[in-house]
Formats: C-alpha cells, sequence, structure tokens
C-alpha cells in the first residue's frame, strides 16, 4: 500500500506539469553554497535518489564516492569522501548546493557541477567524443528532479 | 557553515589517506630475469612542486596483470613484436628496401624509442616514433605511410620499444620544441568536458585512488604501446588519450592531432627518469 503511494509520488512528480515549475539551471539561487528551494517544488523520493547516486547512466557518483548503505554495489571510488553520514554534516539546502553545482561549495573541486549548463571547454555529446551539436540546448547533467531525488536520498544517509 | 565545510574537507583528507594504499608498492619489475625496470623514481625538475615521485603504470596493477610483463613469453605483446620483426626485414615501396638495410638489427635501434616525441631539424617539426617511421616509409622506401595507431604502426612501435627496455624515457622539452611542450602542459591542465576535469585531476590528484573499478595510476606513457587484455590489442598512446578525454563527456582530438602530439611530448617528459617497459600489459 505504501509502496503504491510512493510510486505514485514519483509518477506525478514525474508530469509536465511538475517540469513546468522547475527551476531552470541558470536561476537557481545561491544563498553563499547553499540551495535552499527545491528545484521542482517537492520533496524528492529517495529510493529513486539512490538510483541516481548508484546509476553509472544519471549520476555515477558511485564512481568516486563509497557508502555502507549501497556496499551492495561493488566498487564505490575514493576520489571522494564515503558518503556515510552526510545527512548528519550537512543541511538539506547546503546539498542541495553542492549537487547542484559542488564548485561553490568546494574550490577548485573534482567533483562535476551536476545542474549546470554553461562554461564548459569542449563540450562533447555524452560519452560520443562527439561535440555537442550546436543548435541544440544543453541539458544538464541530472534534471531537477533527479537532484531532487537525490538529495532526498542524502538526507537519509546517517551515520 | 565553515565548521561543517572544514569537516567536509578532514573527511576528504582522511579518504585519500587511506585511499591512497597501494596494493603492490613494493613490488618491483625485472623481464626475462634479465631486464631491470624503473618503475618508480624521482620525479624529473620540470614536476616540482606537481609530483614528488614518477611510478609506471605496471605498479597499479593486479599481481596477475603484472606478472604477464615479467616473461615474454607470457607477454602476448610480444606476438605482436615478432609480426614487426618481419616487417622490420622485409623490403617495401618502390625503391625495394627494408628498415633493415638503412639500420641493420631491431637491436641497433637501441636507445631511440627513450627520446621521442622528439624534433626533426630537417622538416622542422615534432614527430612522435610513428611519425618518423612513416617519414622513413614514405621518403626513403617509396612506401604508403601506416595509419596512426594502426596494427602496423603500433606493432613497429612496439618492436622499436622493446629493445629499449630497461632505458630511461630521456625526452628533451626545450629549443624548438618548447612552444609544444607548453601546448601539452597546458592540456594536461584543462578541465575538459561536461565533467570538467582534467588529466591531473585523475592522474596527478588521485593515483593510487579507485574510481569505480579502476585504480588510478599516475597516466605515464613509458610502457606505450601497451597490450590491453580487455581489447586483446595493442593500444597507442593518443588513443588512450582520447579515450580519457572522451570519458569527461568532451569532444575529443583524434589521434594524430597536433594537439595529441603535444600532448604525448609533455606526458612522455612526466616520465623522464622511468624505464622504457612497452610493450607493456595492461588490464
Ligand atoms: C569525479 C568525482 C566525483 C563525483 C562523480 C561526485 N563527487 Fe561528490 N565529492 C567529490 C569530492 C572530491 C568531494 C570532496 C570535496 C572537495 O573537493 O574537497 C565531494 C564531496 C561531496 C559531498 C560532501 C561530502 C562530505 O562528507 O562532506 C557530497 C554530499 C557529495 N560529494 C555528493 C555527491 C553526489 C550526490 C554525486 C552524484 C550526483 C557526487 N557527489 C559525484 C568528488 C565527486
Ligand atoms: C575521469 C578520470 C580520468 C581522466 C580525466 C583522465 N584519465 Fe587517463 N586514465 C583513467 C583511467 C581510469 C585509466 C586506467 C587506469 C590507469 O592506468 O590509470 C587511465 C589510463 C591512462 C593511461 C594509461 C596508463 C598506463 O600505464 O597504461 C594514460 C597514458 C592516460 N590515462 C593519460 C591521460 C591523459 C593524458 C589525460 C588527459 C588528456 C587523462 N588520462 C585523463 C582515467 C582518467
Amino acid at each position: 500500500m505504501k509502496r503504491t503511494t510512493m510510486a505514485l509520488a514519483a509518477f506525478v512528480a514525474g508530469t509536465g506539469l511538475a517540469l513546468a515549475e522547475d527551476i531552470a539551471p541558470g536561476d537557481v539561487q545561491f544563498d553563499g553554497y547553499e540551495v535552499q528551494a527545491s528545484l521542482t517544488g517537492a520533496t524528492g523520493n529517495p529510493e529513486e535518489g539512490r538510483k541516481v547516486v548508484t546509476s553509472k547512466s544519471m549520476g555515477n557518483c558511485i564512481a568516486c564516492h563509497a557508502a555502507e548503505d549501497y556496499a551492495d554495489q561493488q566498487f564505490g571510488g575514493e576520489v571522494g569522501p564515503p558518503l556515510d553520514g552526510v545527512a548528519d554534516r550537512w543541511t538539506e539546502a547546503e546539498l542541495r548546493g553542492i549537487v547542484a553545482n559542488a564548485k561553490i561549495a568546494f574550490d577548485g573541486t573534482v567533483m562535476p557541477a551536476f545542474y549546470k549548463v554553461d562554461g564548459y571547454t569542449r563540450l562533447g555529446d555524452a560519452f560520443t567524443g562527439k561535440a555537442w551539436p550546436a543548435d541544440k540546448p544543453v541539458t544538464p547533467l541530472l534534471s531537477a528532479q533527479q537532484i531532487e531525488d537525490a538529495v532526498a536520498y542524502l538526507m537519509t544517509l546517517h551515520e | 557553515m565553515r565548521q561543517q565545510l572544514l569537516t567536509g574537507i578532514a573527511a576528504f583528507a582522511l579518504a585519500f589517506g587511506t585511499g591512497a594504499a597501494l596494493a603492490d608498492e613494493e613490488a618491483e619489475l625485472v623481464i626475462n630475469g634479465e631486464i631491470e625496470i624503473v618503475t618508480k623514481t624521482a620525479a624529473p625538475a620540470h614536476l616540482d612542486g606537481a609530483l614528488e615521485e614518477i611510478m609506471s603504470g605496471w605498479r597499479f596493477r593486479s599481481d596477475e596483470t603484472q606478472a604477464m610483463q615479467a616473461d615474454d613469453f607470457d607477454n602476448p605483446a610480444m606476438l605482436m613484436v615478432e609480426d614487426a620483426m618481419v616487417a622490420w626485414e622485409t623490403a617495401a615501396g618502390t625503391e625495394g628496401k627494408s628498415c633493415m638495410d638503412c639500420h641493420g638489427a631491431p637491436e641497433d635501434m637501441a636507445g631511440v624509442k627513450p627520446t621521442y616525441p622528439k624534433w626533426n631539424e630537417a622538416a622542422g617539426e615534432l614527430r612522435t616514433i610513428q611519425m618518423q617511421v612513416n617519414d622513413c616509409r614514405v621518403n626513403r622506401m617509396g612506401a604508403e605511410a601506416e595509419k596512426v595507431d594502426s596494427t602496423a604502426a603500433l606493432a613497429m612501435e612496439a618492436l622499436l620499444s622493446s629493445v629499449s627496455r630497461g632505458m630511461p624515457m630521456n625526452v628533451a622539452i626545450d629549443g624548438p620544441v618548447a612552444d609544444a611542450w607548453q601546448q601539452g602542459h597546458d592540456m594536461y591542465y584543462t578541465r575538459y568536458g561536461q565533467l570538467e576535469l582534467s588529466c591531473a585531476n585523475c592522474h596527478e590528484q588521485n593515483y593510487g585512488n579507485m574510481i569505480r573499478a579502476d585504480h588510478l595510476s599516475q597516466g605515464q606513457v613509458n610502457g606505450f604501446p601497451t597490450y590491453r587484455l580487455g581489447d586483446a590489442k595493442l593500444i597507442g598512446a593518443q588513443t588512450r588519450f582520447k579515450g580519457c578525454i572522451r570519458d569527461t563527456r568532451a569532444e575529443t582530438f583524434d589521434p594524430g592531432a597536433p594537439e595529441f602530439i603535444a600532448l604525448e611530448l609533455y606526458v612522455a617528459s612526466r616520465g623522464n627518469g622511468l624505464s622504457v617497459e612497452g610493450p607493456a600489459v595492461r588490464n
């Protein structure tokens, strides 16, 4: 029963109606490195967020970060700190800011900015090695919904 | 807020410190029980402030992969070297000459590979060893140039590398190549693609760390061309660069492009002092 409600919520959030209210990458309000407002206007779905964090085709956070919670998925990376306990170390607004654009929180970080569409050198079309088509609007690495889902998931990672 | 930022950085330092433990840090490479390979040594002076020690990619591979390189009978790339030995003594092109007619035995070319990429005074250009081989083919043998990183070009490069194994990499970085070297240097620190990652982000800041299932090395080229077990074939340095840049979600350069010739010179110079070990075995 509970599961159905969750799935429904995810479905509703994914509809065009919700998308129309998304804050575009260029319009995100950073307060220092924090972002107070949800990019979709709603709270994300932590179960979906777990997928965003661990899937190569989405956030691929797992390439750089390990965490106990997804130790079942092998080979969490060591380039970034383990994500265990991030919910104790950071507020939701801080986590949203870090995931949307970690360059603001961490000067010179290797962590990619996931909700940004400009300022790139030789932007490619995903992993094809070809240039991003000049006539196609640039899409961020993650959608507003995926960022909110990832943030909701990170908020469950207590020590 | 500041407090939390610091915590984040401390956690990062901790993760880095533990992750940097190298599984095979103390292993040494001796090929065929006789060729001693320097796989770790002091960094060249131009890397002051960037790296203190330079290490071959061999150090970062599994025991099994490491062992394959210690004996030519276990190194699959030596089959390609044998192909190239046949090509070496076979006449090709309109002049009816082979490499051997001008250069003697392949062993007589020992000491050549460590100096490439290198400036060619007569042509007024920086050349990789593949470009130099092509110059001989076209202008002295009347044969066709081989495509960059093609099977034949890589096999010949592997042969020329194999006879120099154990000799220290020693490419020149000043004089007429200074501009190209600087260009390569700047590329090495450029954050390419949508992931905004530079060579240095992975191979200077994070060598020794795992990036998902890959153990990051320093991205040295002293082992090139390398035999990649996953692809079951020889891979050229510039093809490897292409793959690494593509993985940053960037528009890459193609092997043979002037940018990659400059980058090959620069990356080779970061390995000055490591032994030539190609053809190396990598996963
Ligand atoms: C290419 C590597 C890389 C990728 C990919 C990456 N990160 Fe990071 N991340 C880092 C590094 C390095 C830091 C430490 C900050 C710094 O640079 O000093 C960090 C810091 C963080 C922090 C703060 C951690 C703490 O303990 O203080 C969070 C939260 C985080 N990342 C979440 C994510 C999420 C979620 C994703 C994917 C959507 C992701 N990261 C993808 C490298 C990465
Ligand atoms: C996102 C991370 C990343 C970036 C950025 C990157 N590489 Fe790599 N590179 C890897 C991985 C992973 C491997 C395979 C494991 C290893 O040898 O480090 C690799 C391997 C290599 C190797 C083979 C080393 C050997 O001993 O076989 C070379 C050479 C290399 N990289 C050069 C470069 C150069 C030059 C650049 C920049 C143009 C670059 N890399 C950018 C991840 C990266």
